[in-house]
């Protein structure tokens, strides 16, 4: 441990404060009258399909498309999971194919 | 009481892909903490507060380096501001929640975010108790699993390499179930292609507070074209 027990718990409250400003923080702006407001009923409605293509992103910040192996595992999983769910529909099949097939291109494939 | 255990068994289902995932990269975030003198109990008690993965790693360099809470704070703000976007869009389903609100909003991580917006329960199950179990669960495996590592610490010998890739892969089945849903496909691209752009044009570390901004403005427009339209037709 580089930092005191005291510094360690401050440094704990710092990120938690930080996280819970960011998840509290809608739900106390858009309180009573202004939840009946149109864009944000709007934003309501548009923003969970846009945030879960910006969190599909996110995971895959990470994935480096000009070194070796080129984001190819990545795209080989996703393709599987999208063709596998398109047609079967099951969440449990699709994940677990995903993820067994990802997890042998990086370890077997593209060590 | 019949009542809850309904929810709960109604909610598990949908929470074990998170399980998979939380378990796995909690024992990682534990091993790792260990392996920074933080104990078991220490993980553990990061779990329990921040309940946020990526801020907890981030975390980590913070604990290992000089005593800076000022910026500890901006950076967790940074990190986590993608979940004002999960905040905007449950507004209104977690409008009813009364006394289980402000746990549902404390446990808004990613993932819990992903299934509460998808997950629809039974009709005899009710919906606040549906989606409170979803997010007690995904805590519980997130807390579980980082006392699992610091206990672990090294010894662990299975190669888990890749198996992080379960949540973008939950990720990815619920994006496409979305799109299946939904005649109109434009919110759904305009989270992909502005979070794409933004990740080119600001690099992985700095791109998703442009990517919310570059999000908001394109649905905004969206929104004006399409009151436009309606206007049109009215007259």
């Amino acid at each position: 441990m580089t930092l005191t027990t005291t510094q360690t718990l401050i440094i704990a409250v710092m990120f938690a404060i930080g996280t819970m400003i960011t998840r509290f923080l809608p739900f106390i702006l858009f309180k009573g009258n202004n939840a009946n407001n149109s864009y944000i009923s709007y934003l309501g409605q548009v923003l969970p399909y846009a945030a879960i293509g910006m969190l599909i992103v996110y995971c895959l910040k990470g994935v480096n498309l000009i070194a070796s192996p080129y984001g190819v595992p990545e795209a080989i999983s996703i393709i599987i999971i999208g063709l596998l769910h398109y047609w079967k529909e099951n969440t449990f099949l699709s994940i677990g194919v995903g993820t067994v097939m990802y997890m042998a291109l990086v370890q077997i494939v593209f060590v | 009481m019949n009542n809850k255990v309904k929810a709960l068994k109604a909610a598990f289902p949908h929470t074990i892909p998170i399980f998979t995932g939380f378990i796995f990269i909690g024992i990682a975030y534990g091993v790792l903490m260990e392996s920074k003198g933080y104990g078991f109990l220490w993980s553990l008690f990061f779990s329990m507060v921040v309940f946020a993965g990526s801020s907890q790693y981030v975390a980590i360099t913070f604990l290992t380096s000089v005593f800076n809470p000022v910026y500890a704070l901006l950076m967790s703000l940074m990190i986590n501001a993608r979940h004002l976007f999960y905040g905007i869009s449950l507004i209104e389903k977690f409008k009813d929640a009364g006394k289980l609100k402000p746990f549902l909003i404390y446990g808004l991580c990613d993932e819990t975010f992903s299934v509460v917006c998808s997950a629809e329960p039974p009709e005899d199950v009710d919906k606040n108790w549906f989606m409170f179990f979803i997010t007690l669960l995904n805590y519980s495996y997130w807390s579980l699993g980082s006392i699992l590592g610091g206990i672990l610490g090294s010894v662990f010998s299975f190669n888990t390499n890749g198996l992080d890739f379960v949540l973008t892969a939950l990720f990815v089945v619920i994006f496409i179930g979305q799109w299946k849903s939904q005649n109109d496909h434009r919110p759904a691209i305009t989270g992909v292609v502005c979070t794409l752009i933004c990740l080119i044009t600001f690099g992985p570390n700095n791109f998703i507070i442009p990517s919310m901004i570059a999000i908001l403005s394109v649905l905004t427009i969206l929104k004006k074209q399409t009151d436009k339209n309606e206007l049109a037709k009215e007259e």
